[in-house]
């Protein structure tokens, strides 16, 4: 296998992705109706109660709108993340997996391709968002929305990886409703997406423990740093981490040698 | 693959090289065996019928085949490649008709082979001219711009052949690629994929339980419970059965007395 051999592969999987996405018109406006209904319901009712100091990377007072789209960004990308796994269980039982995995090229090469497919999609979400927000006033410098780019990449891909993974370990899509509970809102809500962490300090330094461990968190850091041009070394350093342990999991889990695959059918029914 | 040409070597150029040749392959799940020692070749232009009942193993002996997952004891070959050792050499010389329905539901004909294509790295243009050429021998040429949701249980079978030959393999496998098709598709499903084997010299291993499938000529590697009871020319094992027909020889053989069913062409 060639190069560009590698090189077609990824734009066939890519190109699928995306019309498969553009086929699902209701996912793209479900995909941005929830991040604008926290910015600007959730956000304006709770501009007055929440107080926030001045903190990097913002130089002046700014907004709760302005404060919380980061992590609505991040969010974007945690619900894509949690939909590829869900599109992923639900190909392995109808069996379109098994189109992706008969292909010669190497398994962990066709799981990367995959993954770097559902970013894409997560990208063109985010973008969206933040120029729909952008045009109610709440905006970046200019600048930032390139350079917030790479880490909007990175991001996508640890938490791309994270569903990958979860997809290895999940035996029936029923079981998918449980990633709804007990992912997706603890990882959500014990980070720094809705409230700045030394706020959660105040209240219980637990919580605010379990905050700073959390992968989430520092996704929202890095793209909130990056999205003001300047780069969190502490959350890239943790995200690019998480990334690699995640897909080297998940690599691991869809391993025919090893993994769910091979032990899938042995399972009590 | 040298040794095997040693043992065969007859035909020049390495032709005797086994299509596919399954050797000594057990797998479990858990504690219950699926494959016990199983062992078969087919040959290059070889119309092969793996015949057995719901649950015999083919399933999980095409799931070996593909890589789904690996084989823990044995090894298979596809003309000589060890499917565990180098599985790209192996999956890049077959085909597979899987028994579930693989195609991408809401893309159009043409969008699911271009898929597929481009997991086999082929370029866009090489693929487009090969995936109409497929489609217009398998008449639905003009269905290539349809949704795959608009085509009928047989129309997407032969879509699926379409897909499963745009590469070129050289090992086609059919996993119970008749199963909801009228008796009409069945035929001309079959009709097609034995005119492979003429035309193209392409090996096939076709697993069902139906055996009004099998013909005279084919291999017929009978699998129950995980083990090879037969693997001959159906006429050979008729024979060697002292049975009049194969369904008589598959009941003898199988032990699965009982079911009467005369006329039935299903495995009993």
């Amino acid at each position: 296998m060639t190069a560009v051999q590698y090189l077609r592969c990824l734009r066939g999987i890519v190109w699928r992705e995306a019309l498969r996405f553009l086929h699902q018109r209701e996912r793209f406006v479900a995909a941005l109706v929830r991040p604008l209904v926290w910015l600007f319901i959730f956000a304006a009712g709770f501009r007055a109660v929440l107080g926030l100091s001045i903190m990097p990377p913002y130089e002046t007072y700014v907004l709760y709108e302005v404060y919380i789209t980061p992590g609505l960004i991040a969010m974007i990308q945690l619900f894509n993340g949690m939909q590829s796994s869900l599109s992923m269980v639900y190909d392995r039982e109808m069996g379109n997996m098994r189109t992706l995995l008969i292909s010669p090229l190497p398994r962990w090469y066709l799981l990367s391709c995959k993954l770097l497919a559902g970013v894409c999609v997560s990208l063109l979400q985010v973008y969206v968002f933040l120029l729909i927000a952008w045009s109610w006033g709440i905006d970046a410098p200019l600048l930032g929305y390139l350079t917030v780019l790479p880490a909007l990449v990175l991001s996508g891909l640890m938490l791309g990886a994270l569903g990958m993974l979860l997809s290895s370990f999940i035996k029936q899509l029923e079981n998918f409703a449980g990633i709804m509970n007990f992912v997706i809102f603890p990882m959500f809500f014990a980070s720094s997406a809705l409230y700045p962490l030394w706020r959660m300090r105040e209240s219980s330094l637990l919580l605010y423990q379990i905050c700073s461990f959390n992968p989430f968190t520092h996704a929202v850091e890095l793209i909130r740093f990056a999205l003001y041009g300047e780069v969190n070394l502490l959350a890239l350093a943790v995200v690019a981490g998480c990334t690699l342990l995640f897909m080297g999991l998940a690599i691991y889990g869809y391993d025919p040698g090893r993994g769910m695959m091979a032990r899938r059918r042995g399972a009590p029914a | 693959m040298s040794t095997a040409e040693a043992i065969a070597g007859t035909t020049p150029e390495g032709a005797a090289t086994p299509a596919l040749a399954v050797e000594g392959v057990s797998h479990s799940f858990g504690k219950r065996r699926a494959l016990d020692e199983v062992s078969f070749t087919v040959a290059a232009g070889e119309f092969a019928v793996l015949l057995g009942q719901n649950g015999a193993g083919k399933t999980t002996l095409f799931s070996l085949v593909t890589r789904l997952y690996d084989n823990r004891s044995g090894a298979i070959r596809i003309f000589g490649h060890e499917v565990r050792r180098r599985p790209s050499e192996a999956l890049a010389r077959i085909g597979v008709v899987f028994q579930q329905r693989t195609l991408d539901l809401d893309l159009s004909v043409t969008q699911n082979l271009l898929y597929h294509a481009a997991l086999h790295g082929m370029p866009r243009a090489e693929a487009r001219a090969r995936g109409s050429a497929e489609l217009a021998r398998l008449d639905l040429a003009e269905r290539a711009r349809d949704k795959v949701r608009q085509l009928s249980g047989g129309q997407l079978r032969r879509v699926e052949i379409a897909r499963a030959l745009l590469h070129e393999p050289k090992l086609l496998l059919l996993d119970e690629p008749t199963v909801g098709l009228d008796i009409g598709s069945r035929q001309s499903l079959l009709n097609h994929v034995r005119g492979l084997v003429r035309e193209q010299n392409l090996g096939i291993l076709w697993a069902t339980h139906l055996i009004d499938e099998v013909a005279e000529d084919d291999r017929v590697i009978l699998l129950h419970q995980g083990k090879v009871l037969a693997n001959d020319r159906a006429e050979a094992v008729v024979r060697q059965s002292g049975t009049a027909d194969l369904k008589a020889a598959f009941t003898a053989l199988t032990g699965a007395g009982g079911t009467g069913g005369e006329g039935q062409e299903r495995a009993p």
